[in-house]
C-alpha cells in the first residue's frame, strides 16, 4: 500500500472512529469524511460492493477496511456474504444470493432470478484473510465476552495495521482481563512501527512477556541484518530489547514444542495400541499368525462408514451421535466375520502356523476384493462428527486435536474393557485356560472349540473397535488394513507374545521413539531407525519385553 | 469316463462358441486399428488410473460413432499392469509384439513411465503418457501430454510469492520420498535460490510411502512459520494428502496463514476427503473441472452421460481432471496426425503429431510443441473450495511452453530441446 493510500486511510479511519463514539451513528458521520478518498461513512454504496466482487486485489481491500470502519450495521452481514461468495454483482447492482434466492445486497428487497452475465466474486487466501480479521475487528465491540475474545485470539495471529484505531478504541472500553491482556498485545504489535521510539519500547517488551508465535515474526525483522550487510533496525537498544524479547518468546515456544512432542507420542502409541490389541488376543493369547488382522481393522472401519451414511441420509439432525452406534457395530460385524473365519478356515490349522499364515494371507486378498467390489477401489469419505473436528488450545503454540484426544482416551478405555474381560469374567477365564494348557482345560469340562471361537471373535472385533477409531484420522478405503499389520505384529512381537501389559508398553514406546526421532531426524530415517532397533532387540530378546516366564505357553 | 466326456462336450462347446463369436465381430467390423490402453486397474494406483482407462474408452467410443479413424474403428486393448512396475514393461511388450497396437495411452508414476520406456524404444512403439511429472526425460517414441515442472511447480510457487498469492518469503518442501517429489524439489530449490531466497528459509521434508502420522511434520511446520510469511509446497502422493490435511485443519493451521499448494490433488483425490477444513488450499493443474466454457460443459456432459451409460463406480458424481483432460487431448492428436500422415506407421506418426492442435477443455487450444514431444498448456491455479471443486484464482495468460530439461538444474542448458532417437536418461 502506498504511503499516500495509507494516509488516507488512517486518516478516514480516525474520522470514523470518532464518529463512531456519537450515539447517533449513521446521521453524523459523513460529514468530514474526504468524499473522493471513500464515500464509505455515508450509507454503503452499490458501486462500493460491485468493487468487492470486480474490482483488482487492492480495490477490494480497501473496500473491505472502508466498511469496517464505516460501522454501518451492514458491514458484517455483508463481509460474511462475501466470504460464502453469495456477495455477487448483477449489472450495477450488489446483490445477495442464498440457495437461488437473490436480494438485494443493500435494501433485502427480493429479486427476480439473475441474468446469465452475473459476476461472482473470487475470493482468495488474501481476501479471505482481510475478511477474516474485518469481522473479528467488528467483533471486538461485541457485547459478548465470548465473542470478543475469539475476536482477539483470531487477530492476535496477525492484524491489519489498518484496524488500529478501532482496536485503540476496544482498549479503552475493554473490562475482561483476558481480553484486555489480548488486545494489549494486538496493539503492541501495531506499535512496533510507531514513529516514538519509548512507545515502540514499549511495545517491544510488551510482546516479549506474553507474545507467541506471531509476536516472533514480528520481532525478528528488527534484528536481522539486510542482504547488504547492514542492520535493517539502526537503533541498538530496539535491536538489543527485541533481542531479549524474543529470547523470552523463544523460552516460552520451547516449551509448547516439547509439550507437542509429548502428546505426538501418547497419540500415536494410543493409535498402535488400539490396532495391536485385537493382535494380542488372537496372535498372542491363542497362537493364530492371524495375516488377515488388517483386514478385521479395515472391515471395522467401513462399518463406521455404513453407519455413518445411514444417519446422514435418515437421521441427519443427529449426525453427531454415529459414533454411539458406529463403535457397537463395527465390533459387531468384525467379530461376526472373525467367527465364521475361525468356523470354517482357521479351526482347521491350530497348530500348523505356517499354513494359518498362507490362508489368513489368502484371506486378507478375499477380503480387500470383496471389499473392492462392494464399495469400489476409492477410498470413502468418513466424516468426524462436529466435536471431534478442531483442537483445543493449550499454549500459543500448543494446539491438542479433539480426534487424537478421543483416540487416546478409546484406546485406554477398550483396554481397560479386555483386561476386565479377561480377567474378572467366566468367559475370560475359560480362554487363559485354554490358551495355557487345552487338554487340561478341556478335561475339566471347557468346551475348547466353543472358547476357541469366542476368543477369536474377541480379538476380532476389537480390530473393528480399531478400525473405527482409525477412520476418523486416516483414510479409509481397501487397503487400509494393509498398512497397519506390520505395525500392529511388530508391537505385540516387542511387547511379548501372551501379554497385554508388553502390548501397552511396546505400543506407547515405539509411539514415543518414532516420535523422537521424526523430530530429529525426518520421518524416513525415524522409521528405519525403529525398525533396526527392533530387529536388533528380537535378536538379543526373542521373547519380547515381558514374556511369560514357565512351562505355560510352550504348549 | 462320464466326467471326461462331459468334460470334452463343455470345451468343444465353449470354443465353439468362441469360434463363432470371434469371425463375427471380425466381419461386422471390417477395417479395425489396434490401440493398447496401458493403466492399472488394480493395485495402489487404480484409484487414480481406473478413470483413465475409462475416459480412453469414452473417446475411442465417440471416435468410432464418427467414423473412426481414416475409415479404421478403434479396437481397444486394456490390459492391466496392476501397479506392478516390472509388469507394465512385461505388458508393454505384449502390447507391441503380439496385438501390434498402433499406439498405446498409458502410465501413471514416472517409475513406471521409465520401465516401459526401453521396452518402446526398443520395439519402435509409440506412447501418449497423460500425467504431470519431473521432466528431465524426451523420447522418441513418447509424447508427454501431461505438465512438465514448468507449466505447474513454477508457476504455482512464482503466485505464492506475489502480493495477491500472500508474498510468502519461507517455504516448506514436503513430499513423498521417490523420484517426482525429489526432482521437483530439485528445481524449485534451484528456483527460489535464483528468487533470492535463502538457504535457511527453504526446508525440504520427506515421507515414507503411505505416511499416515504427520503431527511431528505439521507440529515443525508451524515452528518454521513463526520465522515469517511461509507456504508449503506439497509433492505428497496419492490418499496420504487426507490425513497431512486433516492434521493441518486440527491443528489449527489455516489456509489463510500457511497456505498448501499440492501438484497431486485434483477432484478426483479429493473425493474420498472431507473437504471443509481443506477450505483455501492450493492445487496448480493445466485443467480443473469448475473451468467455465463451452468446450469443458461439453467434455462434461459427455463424461456423465458415459459414466452413466456404463454404471461406473462414482457415476453418481462424475469427476472429471487433468490426467483426464490430457488423455483425451493425446487420443485425438493421434487421431489427427494419423490422418496427416495417412498412415497408422509409427515414425511417420511421430513426424506428424508435432504442431498438432486441439481445442481442449481447458478452453484453450492446446498444441503439440513441433519439436519437444509436450504440449503447449495453459496453467491454472485454484483453491479448493468447500464441495471439493477449485476455484480458479491465477490463470497464465495462455499456453506455454514445456521445458523438459528444466533449466534450474545445472547441465541442462547444453541439451537439446528435441529426442535424438534414443533417450537421454
Amino acid at each position: 500500500m502506498s504511503v499516500f493510500k495509507h494516509c488516507c486511510l488512517m486518516l478516514l479511519m480516525a474520522v470514523a472512529a470518532s464518529a463512531w463514539t456519537g450515539a447517533s451513528v449513521a446521521a453524523d458521520a459523513p460529514a468530514p469524511a474526504a468524499p473522493a478518498v471513500a464515500p464509505a461513512a455515508a450509507a454503503i454504496a452499490h458501486e462500493q460492493l460491485i468493487k468487492l466482487v470486480s474490482g483488482d486485489g487492492d480495490e477490494k481491500l480497501a473496500v473491505i477496511n472502508a466498511l469496517v470502519v464505516s460501522g454501518d450495521p451492514l458491514a458484517g452481514r455483508l463481509l460474511k456474504a462475501l466470504a460464502e461468495g453469495q456477495l455477487q454483482a448483477a449489472g450495477s447492482r450488489a446483490v445477495i444470493v442464498v440457495d437461488d434466492k437473490v436480494v438485494d445486497a443493500i435494501t433485502a428487497e427480493a429479486l427476480p432470478a439473475l441474468a446469465a452475465d452475473h459476476e461472482e466474486p473470487i475470493i482468495n487466501n488474501r481476501l479471505r484473510r482481510e475478511i477474516d480479521g474485518a469481522l473479528a475487528t467488528l467483533d471486538l465491540v461485541s457485547p459478548l465476552r465470548a465473542a470478543r475474545l475469539k475476536a482477539a485470539r483470531a487477530l492476535a495471529e496477525g492484524a491489519d495495521e489498518a484496524m488500529q484505531p478501532l482496536v485503540a478504541k476496544a482498549l479503552a472500553t475493554e473490562q475482561d482481563p483476558e481480553v484486555h491482556g489480548l488486545l494489549e498485545e494486538i496493539a503492541a504489535g501495531m506499535a512496533l512501527r510507531s514513529d516514538d521510539r519509548t512507545v515502540r519500547l514499549a511495545a517491544i517488551a510488551k510482546l516479549g512477556e506474553a507474545g507467541g508465535a506471531n509476536a516472533k515474526k514480528l520481532l525478528l525483522p528488527l534484528t536481522v541484518k539486510s542482504p547488504d550487510g547492514t542492520w535493517t533496525e539502526t537503533d541498538d537498544m530496539l535491536r538489543a530489547a527485541a533481542g531479549r524479547s524474543l529470547r523470552l518468546i523463544d523460552g516460552r515456544l520451547a516449551w509448547g514444542e516439547r509439550m507437542g512432542l509429548l502428546f505426538a507420542g501418547i497419540s500415536l502409541g494410543s493409535v498402535l495400541l488400539i490396532a495391536a490389541l485385537g493382535l494380542a488376543i488372537t496372535y498372542g493369547l491363542m497362537g493364530v499368525i492371524n495375516m488377515a488382522h488388517g483386514e478385521l481393522i479395515m472391515i471395522g472401519a467401513y462399518a463406521t462408514y455404513v453407519m455413518q451414511s445411514f444417519f446422514k441420509v435418515h437421521l441427519s439432525s443427529y449426525f453427531d451421535w454415529y459414533p454411539l452406534l458406529a463403535v457397537p457395530f463395527s465390533f459387531i460385524v468384525a467379530a461376526a466375520v472373525g467367527m465364521v473365519l475361525e468356523r470354517l478356515v482357521i479351526r482347521f490349522l491350530y497348530g500348523r502356523p505356517l499354513e494359518t499364515l498362507l490362508a489368513t494371507w489368502g484371506i486378507s486378498l478375499v477380503l480387500i476384493q470383496v471389499v473392492r467390489t462392494l464399495f469400489g477401489a476409492q477410498n470413502v469419505t468418513v466424516e468426524n462428527p462436529a466435536f471431534m473436528s478442531g483442537g483445543v488450545s493449550l499454549l500459543t503454540n500448543l494446539v491438542l486435536p479433539w480426534n487424537r484426544i478421543v483416540i487416546i482416551v478409546f484406546a485406554f478405555v477398550v483396554l481397560g474393557s479386555v483386561a476386565l474381560v479377561l480377567t474378572r469374567t467366566r468367559m475370560g477365564l475359560f480362554v487363559r485356560a485354554v490358551t495355557q494348557n487345552r487338554s487340561m482345560a478341556s478335561c475339566v469340562g471347557v468346551a475348547t472349540a466353543r472358547i476357541d471361537t469366542w476368543a477369536f471373535g474377541l480379538g476380532c472385533g476389537i480390530a473393528g473397535l480399531a478400525g473405527c477409531a482409525l477412520s476418523q484420522i486416516g483414510n479409509v478405503g481397501p487397503e487400509l488394513g494393509q498398512g497397519y499389520i506390520v505395525d500392529s505384529f511388530m508391537v505385540v512381537v516387542l511387547g511379548g507374545v501372551g501379554q497385554l501389559a508388553g502390548t501397552v508398553y511396546a505400543a506407547m514406546g515405539l509411539g514415543f521413539a518414532n516420535k523422537l526421532l521424526e523430530a530429529w531426524s525426518g520421518a524416513v530415517l525415524a522409521k528405519i531407525a525403529v525398525l533396526i532397533f527392533i530387529i536388533v532387540f528380537i535378536q538379543r530378546r526373542p521373547q519380547g519385553m515381558f514374556a511369560l516366564k514357565g512351562r505355560a505357553l510352550d504348549a | 469316463m462320464k466326467r471326461r466326456q462331459i468334460l470334452k462336450t463343455l470345451t468343444l462347446a465353449v470354443s465353439a462358441a468362441l469360434v463363432g463369436s470371434v469371425p463375427q465381430q471380425v466381419f461386422a467390423q471390417a477395417k479395425t486399428v489396434k490401440v493398447g490402453v496401458l493403466h492399472s486397474l488394480s493395485g495402489t494406483m487404480a484409484i487414480s488410473e481406473t478413470v483413465l482407462k475409462d475416459v480412453a474408452l469414452m473417446a475411442f467410443d465417440e471416435i468410432n460413432a464418427k467414423g473412426g479413424v481414416m475409415g479404421y474403428k478403434i479396437e481397444p486393448v486394456v490390459v492391466d499392469p496392476a501397479s506392478n512396475w516390472p509388469l507394465f514393461a512385461e505388458k508393454a511388450r505384449q502390447l507391441l509384439t503380439q496385438d501390434k497396437v498402433a499406439a498405446t495411452f498409458g502410465c501413471w508414476t514416472s517409475v513406471s513411465r521409465k520401465s516401459v520406456l526401453p521396452v518402446y524404444e526398443e520395439l519402435n512403439g509409440l506412447l501418449f503418457y497423460p500425467v504431470q511429472y519431473e521432466g528431465e526425460e524426451l523420447s522418441k517414441n513418447v509424447f508427454y501430454t501431461g505438465a512438465a515442472p514448468n507449466q505447474q511447480a513454477i508457476p504455482a510457487v512464482e503466485y505464492l510469492m506475489s502480493k495477491e498469492g500472500g508474498g510468502a518469503k519461507r517455504w516448506v518442501l514436503l513430499g513423498t520420498d521417490y523420484v517426482y517429489p525429489r526432482t521437483t524439489n530439485k528445481i524449485l530449490r534451484a528456483f527460489l535460490k535464483s528468487k533470492g531466497v535463502d538457504e535457511k528459509d527453504i526446508d525440504e521434508v520427506y515421507t515414507p510411502f503411505g505416511h499416515s502420522d504427520y503431527q511431528t511434520i505439521v507440529a515443525n511446520i508451524k515452528k518454521f512459520a513463526a520465522g515469517g510469511k511461509t507456504a508449503v509446497v506439497s509433492t505428497i502422493n496419492g490418499d496420504s494428502n487426507v490425513p497431512f490435511y486433516k492434521e493441518l485443519g486440527n491443528q489449527g493451521l489455516k489456509a489463510t496463514d500457511v497456505p498448501v499448494v499440492a501438484f497431486s490433488v485434483g477432484e478426483e483425490e479429493l473425493r474420498g476427503v472431507d473437504t471443509k477444513p481443506l477450505v483455501g488450499h492450493l492445487a496448480a493443474w493445466n485443467y480443473f473441472m469448475s473451468l467455465k466454457n463451452p468446450v469443458n460443459d461439453a467434455f462434461k456432459a459427455k463424461w456423465a452421460a458415459y459414466a452413466k451409460a456404463k454404471k461406473l463406480p462414482g457415476a453418481d458424481k462424475p469427476l472429471t481432471n487433468d490426467p483426464m483432460e490430457a488423455t483425451y487431448i493425446g487420443i485425438y492428436m493421434w487421431k489427427q496426425a494419423v490422418e496427416k500422415a495417412k498412415t497408422f506407421d509409427v515414425d511417420p506418426v511421430i513426424a506428424a503429431v508435432g504442431g498438432q492442435t486441439f481445442a481442449a477443455p481447458s478452453g484453450f487450444t492446446a498444441m503439440m510443441d513441433a519439436k519437444n514431444h509436450h504440449l503447449h498448456k495453459p496453467v491454472f491455479i485454484g483453491e479448493v473450495k468447500a464441495d471439493g471443486q477449485f476455484n480458479v484464482v491465477w490463470k497464465s495468460k495462455g499456453p506455454i511452453k514445456a521445458q523438459p530439461w528444466s533449466p534450474y538444474i545445472p547441465g541442462n542448458d547444453v541439451k537439446k530441446d528435441e529426442p535424438d532417437g534414443k533417450s537421454k536418461v
